[in-house]
């Protein structure tokens, strides 16, 4: 099962560190990220600029709102999101523990929709998938 | 005849369900088909038992029933199993409409090993919320049904269905395992099924909310429940290696269920009034479970790890163990509350331990260390409540009255406020 790594922390405190204290989080991060990717695990990883850099949109009734800044105000902010293939959900939950940012942030764990298994489901029903 | 089939077909309900619903769920991975097909050999059994005898394991017999039932019902539908080995298991085997009036059930239905274990460890995941593992366990491998539950829980039948079909949902949707959880997890997840239990217990044996028959049985499924599980940890050949800290726990939780459910017949009076442990009648505790409690408790302790289940228990024995409240001895009780204060450090457990101190012969100090953290137990009625009683017992009267008032105005269950005005009568 595919699942995605949702990283949230307070940009506030990142914002805080020194270089080298920024440095070295940045090297564990990598060596997390290395782990994974090592144990054939990961499939994509990407990291978020701040929120300041967001800009969210709706459209109501037809007329589309543009406004700066992220969807809701959170003590904790998206910053990144990992891409992860696991058998299971502990696994994928132990991945998550052993990141970094599992120390000062949260990680939300999020099972990926499998439109492909959605639609070999829908496709084995019209063949009916145990008859000869 | 017919009276023997049903009873036989009762007794397997009862003391089968959860096991065969386990191993079916190991099977076919999925709780809905495995309930279905469950539920499709026990009307198969109706039929066929009565013409062919009840077979020597009926359990095996509806378990291998089941199985065939539901690569019937996948067969039907055309949907893809969760389990890619599902059908080749099954598969060619015979046809379908004759299976379970062959004799060849019969030799087929040999034992299949326990999977219970890993029923509760799936129910009891810390990624379902709690009211949903609850009504999980209680449905799978407690002996309630949904309308049951709902009752005990006293939420609407449509409530309590709901919380199933989601703690469902998520078991699939999100891939949770069903297995026993490995060593570097099991301290984290028995908590969990830990939780689960005593949530069950204390709903049934709180007082907050309104009246229900169900409620009883609730203490008496988590203590059942408990039992089980103590007796799957001792018993498991999967090879399993449970930390004493563990199993000393979970023995601690069953004794602390045992010792408290022991005293319900003494907490209750004829009018439904609340009666405080002091005022109860010692005749209607039952002995033997107070014995048995006790026992418990003794191999938790024996094992050489405390934890907070354990301790909890150990201030229930103490009040059990003697005759007369004035024999309680306080002083261990508040040694107790101060070694718990040290694994979970909460306001019930301070008020408790405060009390505790009071009563031991230095209620002084008690009071103080119960006023110093008035300020998160404002809106608490046990609070004003214990308050009011130590300054009763150090002959400040009027102040007792003044916090039994307090007490009054922030407790609104029907119940506990006749419990109040009664002691501020007395």
């Amino acid at each position: 099962m595919k699942y995605y790594l949702f990283m949230y922390h307070d940009e506030k405190t990142g914002a805080a560190l020194s270089k080298e204290e920024m440095d070295g989080w940045l090297a564990k991060i990598k060596a997390w990220s290395d782990s994974m990717r090592h144990a054939g695990v990961l499939i994509k990883a990407e990291a978020l600029h701040p929120t300041a850099a967001a800009t969210t949109v709706r459209v109501r009734q037809g007329k589309t709102l543009t406004t700066h800044g992220p969807f809701a105000e959170t003590k904790e902010q998206l910053g990144g999101a990992y891409l992860i293939e696991c058998s299971h959900l502990d696994e994928a939950l132990a991945w998550a523990a052993k990141s970094p940012q599992a120390e000062f942030g949260s990680i939300e764990v999020r099972p990926v929709w499998d439109m492909e298994m959605t639609a070999a489901a829908d496709s084995t029903r019209e063949k009916g998938y145990f008859r000869k | 005849m017919e009276d023997a089939l049903v009873m036989a077909l009762e007794k397997v309900q009862r003391q089968e369900r959860g096991q065969i619903l386990a191993t079916l769920i190991g099977w076919c991975g999925d709780f809905d088909l495995a309930e279905e097909a469950l539920q499709d050999a026990l009307l198969a059994a109706m039929q066929h038992w009565g013409r062919r005898g009840i077979p020597v394991k009926p359990g095996a017999w509806l378990t291998t029933v089941a199985r065939r039932k539901a690569v019937d019902h996948l067969r039907q539908t055309g949907a893809a199993p969760a389990d890619a080995t599902v059908p080749k298991a099954v598969e060619a085997t015979e046809d379908p409409d004759e299976i379970e009036d062959a004799d060849e059930v019969h030799a087929e239905a040999d034992d299949y090993p326990d999977e219970r274990l890993k029923l509760i460890f799936t129910c009891c995941h810390p990624a379902l919320p709690p009211e949903q593992g609850i009504a999980l366990t209680l449905t799978t491998l407690g002996g309630l049904t949904t309308a049951e539950t709902a009752a005990a829980f006293l939420v609407p039948l449509s409530t309590m269905a709901q919380r199933l079909v989601r703690a469902k949902r998520k078991i699939k949707d999100a891939g949770l395992p069903y297995r026993i959880p490995p060593p570097e997890l099991l301290a984290e997840r028995l908590e969990s099924v830990l939780t689960v239990l005593y949530l069950i217990f204390t709903e049934g044996y709180s007082a907050t909310a309104g009246e229900s028959v169900m409620r009883p049985h609730l203490c008496e499924e988590a203590i059942r429940l408990g039992r089980l599980l103590e007796l799957l940890v001792r018993g498991d050949s999967t090879g399993i290696d449970l930390t004493a800290a563990a199993q000393a726990e979970i023995l601690g939780l069953l004794s602390l269920m045992i010792l408290i459910h022991a005293r319900r017949h003494a907490r209750v009076g004829g009018g439904g009034e609340l009666i405080g442990l002091e005022n109860q009648s010692r005749d209607h505790w039952e002995k033997r479970e107070i014995t048995e409690g006790m026992a418990v408790l003794e191999a938790a302790m024996h094992l050489g790890c405390a934890g907070p289940y354990q301790l909890q228990a150990a201030i229930q024995a103490l009040h059990c163990g003697v005759e007369a409240p004035e024999m309680t001895d306080w002083t261990r009780i508040a040694g107790l509350y101060q070694s718990l204060l040290e694994f979970s450090d909460t306001s019930v457990i301070r008020l408790n331990h405060a009390v505790a101190v009071a009563m031991a012969g230095a209620p002084e100090e008690g009071l103080a260390l119960l006023e110093a953290w008035c300020g998160e137990l404002q809106a608490y009625g046990p609070f004003h409540l214990a308050r009011a009683e130590l300054l009763r017992r150090m002959g400040r009267r009027s102040e007792a009255l003044a916090a039994y008032d307090r007490a009054l105005e922030v407790t609104g269950n029907a119940r506990e406020r006749d419990f109040i005005l009664g002691r501020m009568d007395a």
